[in-house]
């Protein structure tokens, strides 16, 4: 092998040497930017995601609509919803609900849920005539603010699906407290079926 | 001068010009799946966090929906991570005293953020968004696995981008109804998937020839 041949191999080796090394680095994977929830070294609290500046309003968030923000008509808790109850509605405060409410006061409303069921105060239920009688601005205000115990959900549920939720609630409670005359005719054999079926079964637990 | 090799040498060169080829082919697969494995990938390795939390207690357990913390998983890129007030919205009573819980209860205090490790960290030169793969039927666990049974999380998938295209040229194969989106069970045979993924792609209107256009990643 001629000294010429040997640099020539050891130039080639070099180069894919620094090829393959360039190939090795992570900068593009690793860029100098913030993406959601990447801390930062830069503001004193170490995050890159920035709270809104006070006194400062967001485009399209004045919420000067107060029925809407607020829950309420004047001083006193709104008797109507903001926007007309479809059954969109409903079903959006249906999932809503099942999310963000029934882990305390389970899926049917009479707050029996899992996180009662370990350990935190049981909310009341709201098949009692105090929260049948409550105009749907109280059931919002308290979404948004929290009552007792109970934390707000301001955060994590959005005005509209407040309401949604607010529908809901309504649903459910009718759903518990129907007055057997005003049952469609359709739906009368039913419940009186059901009165049967369960009739045994109220019996058996004594034995 | 005498001869170096003996004769039988010959034989043995013969052997090793195939041989080189087939250790190439060997080392280059060898490469191959250490490319992929999680030493590489990261995948399937649990994390440790400053907080030992459990997705399989609270998700699978407690039942509680992803959305319940993961709030912007519908309607933004990121999912979310949550605020430590939501963690206290129970851990004010629940667990109140325990020392396990005491960063998170130290964080509420000073409002300095938790410093939980991220588990899904994609290259930067992705652009990914959780609201479009909710929107269009893919499930969490499409993705994520079943992170309801895990304890600590971990990365199920190797994240590159042949495991991202391998859905991105056949939606159809993982697609699955709105309502299962948050279903972390959901399940259906192959010869389902055969007849609903299609229907699915068509009625969720899934551009499919769309969905390998570079810029559809990387913008």
């Amino acid at each position: 092998m001629t000294a010429k041949q040997t640099q020539w191999i050891s130039a080639f080796g070099l180069l894919a040497a620094l090829v393959l090394g360039a190939g090795c680095r992570q900068d593009m994977h690793d860029q100098p930017k913030y993406k959601g929830f990447r801390p930062s070294d830069f503001f004193a609290d170490g995050r890159s995601v920035r709270p809104l500046v006070p006194g400062t309003v967001a485009r399209g968030h004045l919420n000067d609509d107060a029925l809407l923000y607020t829950g309420k008509i004047g001083e006193n808790f709104s008797p109507e919803f903001p926007f007309p109850v479809t059954r969109a509605v409903l079903e959006r405060g249906q999932e809503r609900y099942n999310i963000f409410c029934s882990p305390c006061h389970d899926r049917v409303g009479t707050g029996q849920g899992m996180i009662v069921q370990r350990g935190y105060k049981q909310p009341p239920s709201f098949h009692q005539d105090r929260l049948r009688q409550q105009p749907p601005g109280y059931f919002f205000h308290v979404i948004g603010n929290g009552f007792g115990v109970m934390p707000d959900y301001a955060a994590q549920i959005p005005v509209r699906d407040r309401w949604a939720i607010v529908a809901y609630i309504r649903a459910l409670q009718l759903s518990q407290h129907v007055p057997a005359a005003e049952l469609p005719p359709e739906d009368r054999p039913k419940l009186d079926q059901a009165a049967v079926k369960t009739k045994p079964q109220a019996g058996s637990s004594h034995e | 001068m005498s001869q170096i090799f003996h004769r039988s040498a010959n034989a043995l060169a013969r052997a090793t010009i195939f041989g080189a080829v087939f250790i190439l082919g060997v080392l280059g697969y060898g490469a191959m799946l250490l490319n992929r494995s999680g030493y590489v990938t990261g995948a399937h390795v649990a994390i440790e966090q400053p907080v030992p939390f459990s997705h399989k207690h609270h998700a699978n357990e407690l039942g509680i929906d992803c959305r319940y913390c993961h709030t912007s998983v519908e309607v933004s890129h990121v999912a979310g991570i949550p605020p430590t007030k939501t963690c206290m919205n129970c851990h004010s009573q629940i667990w109140a005293d325990s020392p396990t819980l005491e960063p998170v209860r130290a964080s509420f205090r000073t409002d300095q953020s938790i410093p939980w490790i991220k588990v899904h960290d994609l290259p930067d030169f992705v652009y990914f968004d959780h609201s479009i793969h909710v929107a269009k039927g893919i499930g969490c666990a499409s993705c994520h696995g079943r992170i309801d049974q895990m304890n600590l999380t971990w990365q199920e998938n190797s994240l590159q981008m042949e495991w991202c295209l391998n859905c991105h040229r056949h939606p159809e194969t993982f697609v699955r109804p709105k309502g299962e989106v948050f279903n972390m069970a959901y399940k259906v045979s192959s010869r389902t998937q055969e007849t609903l993924g299609p229907r699915l792609v068509a009625e969720y209107d899934v551009h499919k020839e769309q969905l390998t256009n570079c810029s559809i990643c990387h913008r």
